[in-house]
């Protein structure tokens, strides 16, 4: 069973409950207010104050109907939470403002990609603040909070590719943090998951730094254009001399090798004036893929 | 401010002081209930613009007229000033006390200078919110929740914008116990709980949970103020602190708070259906024994905010299944409220067109709750523009709806002049219009899957939210109408006489406008508050 099958009959059964006691009660009060409008009745035909027996039929109805919701409620949710077994396992990496995924061999990727028609698990981890991940088509969303190990389940029914939204707002770049979830036939799927590493295992082959700065979601924040975003932008940076507050005292320093590589391992220690100190530790970066950064940084034109 | 028509002034004319120190130092509660109405009216349309500027940033994908920076911060201020200060005082602070003390037969409310006090309190921590947007880092741009970790990293002006809603909670907290100790010392003779209007009974039932509930948020706020300032590390998980605990204190406060929000409104349209079907409120017992019900079980259906936080499964059962609870006495309130209508003779004037509006956008806000309260379904809807809907139809549509019918039901009684009929019709007629094309859309752009607090979306949004943009503009074309005719009339309208809707309640059998001591003698209340027989003609 797909989370789909799990959830959309439940929206089916409350939304329509919901129309039909909509319908009622926006009929009665039409007709009571045509047949009792005061051009017509000009005086009250009835002073009765209450009815018990009305009363307890209208708080009879709407409890059953109310636990039934309830019950289809939990029971849908229920088939949300129990992970298929043998889904496979995903690792996704949530920071201000990008997603990271890496699967059980070490390969990582910016896109989620799954096979068809297999039942996937992703192990929620924040850097920073509190993201959500959430995919509309799959009817799945849980909170990635700092310090807590959530997990998500999702199997794609078909082929294709499918909006991931942060959903919990995490400041200024929320609504760009924003992916796909690429759904593709199992070989494929297999085919690409190894591609890669072995490529880079035989060849030793050098890192590219613009592929990290992209996989890392840098340029989230790091334009390459020269317009600012929540960090400075690339472009041209490199060799300037910015003015920096480290430990509280305002100074300037020269963008270099070291302090490239400090900022990137280090960020909070001497913060670009009018910059929040906002950007997350990145610990999973090898010396290697930060040398590949900052070389590549160099190169920002 | 010009005097009202008739030949007694009332309660304008006969005071010690005079001039701005004759309203700001006035203890009278018909005094300090204007205050209130024009300090949340006030900031109603700050509120309003500022939600129109989100409306006109969403009108298409990418930036239309703000960067994702300002349009966080505003968001974040519509929230914060229209749940603050507007909604939480609105009908509590402004009709309660305007109303309340003479619906009870009382002179004044128990504590006049505490009163007066938390009008101060009010407007203190107003202008701490607003120093707040002006000063240090800019405004906050958290959203109105304030989760953590997030509103203990950003560098905008958090610390003081929290410590602002910290005093205006106390202001809340000082309204709630003088109104439960009026109502409980203060009624006139012959005035027995049975016999409570049920707009009393309902902000009865909302001064007990702004009693209890509210601490909870200020304790919170201020934990969240240490949090920035010293760094007590209470939310951060790599010292041990916990981000899910501030929600679940947050939340402790803030969902009873949509009971302080909706109680009240829920009060105001027990008063207006009778009157304009000129028959008994069906059920008397069953709606005030509802609003208590709704404000106690109301305080333990917090967690359905948390579902997808990664709280326990256990804890989202036992959440559902309260939620769903809370569901039946509004439910119940709906029934009786439709049930009035029968075989009345309904006048279809302004505030029962409200009134009758109330009903139905609470319903179909009440109705969306349960695709929210439902484990399953929530999921998918939460965070999402569903929510965004869902909430504006039950705290605009319920609440603002009911406040606009207090204006035109209540205002005449205290100003002596009255609105012109048929301009408030066109007014109500573009905002429920207005709103619905707004707020409908948004559910539905929610369950296609557009999250909320998004400055940007994807191309697949962008038709439904030009749609709601067209809807706000209608929605506020009617606003400026109903406020002009309204404001007009009270000042140079139509000039009415002591009962003007052939009301039951005591604040009718009283001369308009009422005297600065209510009542000449006090009154000995013999009838119930929905007893027409006796009433007079309008």
């Amino acid at each position: 069973m797909t989370t789909n099958q799990a959830i959309d009959p439940v929206f089916v059964f409350i939304l329509g409950a919901c129309l039909v006691l909509l319908i009622g009660i926006t009929a009665a009060m039409i007709t009571f207010v045509i047949r009792y409008r005061r051009s017509r009745a000009p005086e009250p035909t009835s002073q009765v104050e209450g009815s018990f027996w009305l009363e307890i039929v209208w708080t009879a109805l709407p409890t059953v109907l109310v636990l039934v919701m309830f019950y289809y409620g939990w029971s849908g949710y229920l088939a949300l939470r129990r992970v298929p077994p043998g889904a496979l396992k995903v690792n996704a990496t949530a920071r201000m403002w990008s997603w990271n995924f890496r699967y059980e061999n070490g390969k990582s990727s910016n896109k989620l990609m799954v096979p068809v028609g297999k039942p996937v698990v992703v192990l929620l981890e924040s850097q920073d603040v509190i993201h959500g991940f959430y995919v509309p088509a799959f009817r799945v969303k849980r909170d990635v909070v700092p310090g807590m190990k959530n997990h998500v389940w999702f199997m794609a029914p078909k082929a294709g590719s499918f909006d991931l939204f942060c959903s919990q707002y995490c400041g200024k770049g929320h609504s760009a943090m924003i992916t796909t979830i690429e759904a593709v036939p199992e070989a494929q799927f297999n085919h690409w998951l190894n591609e890669e590493k072995e490529e880079g295992k035989e060849k030793g082959h050098k890192l590219d730094g613009a592929k990290i700065a992209q996989e890392k979601g840098c340029l989230g924040c790091h334009s390459l254009d020269g317009t600012t975003g929540a960090g400075p932008s690339f472009k041209g940076i490199y060799g300037t001399k910015v003015k920096v507050t480290r430990d509280g005292k305002p100074m300037t320093v020269t963008v270099d090798d070291a302090y490239l590589r400090e900022s990137i391992t280090a960020p909070g220690a001497a913060i670009v004036d009018g910059f929040q100190p906002i950007m997350p530790t990145f610990g999973d970066l090898t010396p290697d893929e930060v040398g590949a950064l900052v070389e590549y940084i160099e190169h920002v034109k | 401010m010009s005097l009202p028509a008739t030949s007694s002034d009332g309660f304008w004319s006969d005071t010690g002081k005079t001039g701005i120190a004759s309203w700001i130092f006035s203890t009278d509660h018909k005094r300090i209930g204007l205050l209130y109405l024009y300090s949340v009216l006030g900031f109603f349309l700050v509120g309003v613009l500022l939600g129109v500027l989100l409306r006109l940033e969403l009108m298409a994908p990418g930036r239309t007229i703000m960067g994702p920076q300002t349009y966080n911060a505003t968001f974040t201020v519509h929230g914060v000033v229209m749940i603050f200060l507007f909604i939480i005082p609105s009908i509590p602070a402004s009709f309660g006390n305007l109303v309340m003390p003479i619906q009870i037969g009382a002179r004044d409310v128990a504590f006049p200078r505490l009163n007066l006090f938390s009008w101060w309190l009010y407007v203190i921590g107003a202008v701490i919110v607003l120093t707040a947007l002006f000063t240090g880092g800019g405004p906050p741009d958290t959203g109105w929740t304030f989760y953590v970790p997030f509103s203990a990293k950003t560098g905008t002006n958090v610390s003081l914008a929290v410590l602002g809603v910290f005093v205006l909670g106390f202001s809340s907290i000082l309204t709630g116990i003088n109104f439960v100790t009026t109502i409980h010392r203060l009624r006139a003779e012959g005035m027995t709980w049975g016999r409570l209007p049920l707009f009393v009974w309902s902000l009865y039932a909302t001064a007990w949970v702004q009693i209890l509930a509210t601490p909870i948020i200020a304790i919170t706020l201020v934990l969240v103020f240490v949090e920035r300032v010293v760094g007590t590390g209470l939310f951060d998980p790599s010292r041990g602190g916990d981000p899910i605990m501030f929600q679940h204190l947050f939340w402790i406060y803030s969902h009873p708070a949509v009971y302080i929000m909706i109680l009240p409104a829920m009060g105001v349209i027990s008063e207006i259906i009778p009157v304009f079907s000129r028959k008994p409120i069906f059920g008397y017992k069953m709606i005030a024994f509802s609003s208590l019900a709704i404000a106690a079980a109301g305080s333990v259906v917090w967690g359905h905010h948390m579902y997808t936080s990664g709280m326990s499964d256990t804890a989202i059962l036992v959440f559902s299944f309260l939620t769903f609870i809370v569901a039946i006495p509004s439910a119940i309130k709906v029934f009786n409220w439709v049930s009035t209508l029968y075989k009345g003779s309904i006048s279809l004037e302004a505030p029962m067109l409200f009134a009758l509006s109330f009903v139905l956008l609470f319903s179909i806000g009440g109705l969306s709750g349960l695709v929210l309260g439902a484990a399953a379904t929530d999921i998918h809807v939460h965070d999402t523009h569903f929510v965004v809907g869902h909430f504006h139809y039950v705290m605009f549509g319920g609440t603002g709806f009911a406040f606009f019918g207090a204006l035109h039901y209540w205002l005449p009684k205290f100003y002596g002049r009255r609105y012109a009929e048929k301009p408030a019709l066109v007014a109500w007629a573009l905002m429920f219009v207005g709103f619905n094309i707004m707020y409908f859309t948004m559910q539905v752009l929610g369950i296609r899957g557009m999250p909320r607090r998004y400055y940007d979306y994807l191309p697949e949004f962008a038709r439904l939210n030009l749609v709601a943009t067209i809807g706000s503009w209608i929605l506020v074309l009617g606003l400026i109408i109903l406020l002009v005719n309204l404001f007009r009339g009270l000042f140079r309208g139509e000039a009415v006489g002591a009962n003007p809707w052939g009301g039951a309640t005591l604040e009718w059998s009283i001369p308009t406008p009422p005297p600065t001591e209510n009542f000449e003698e006090d009154p000995v209340v013999t009838h119930g508050p929905y007893d027409f027989k006796g009433a007079g003609k309008p």
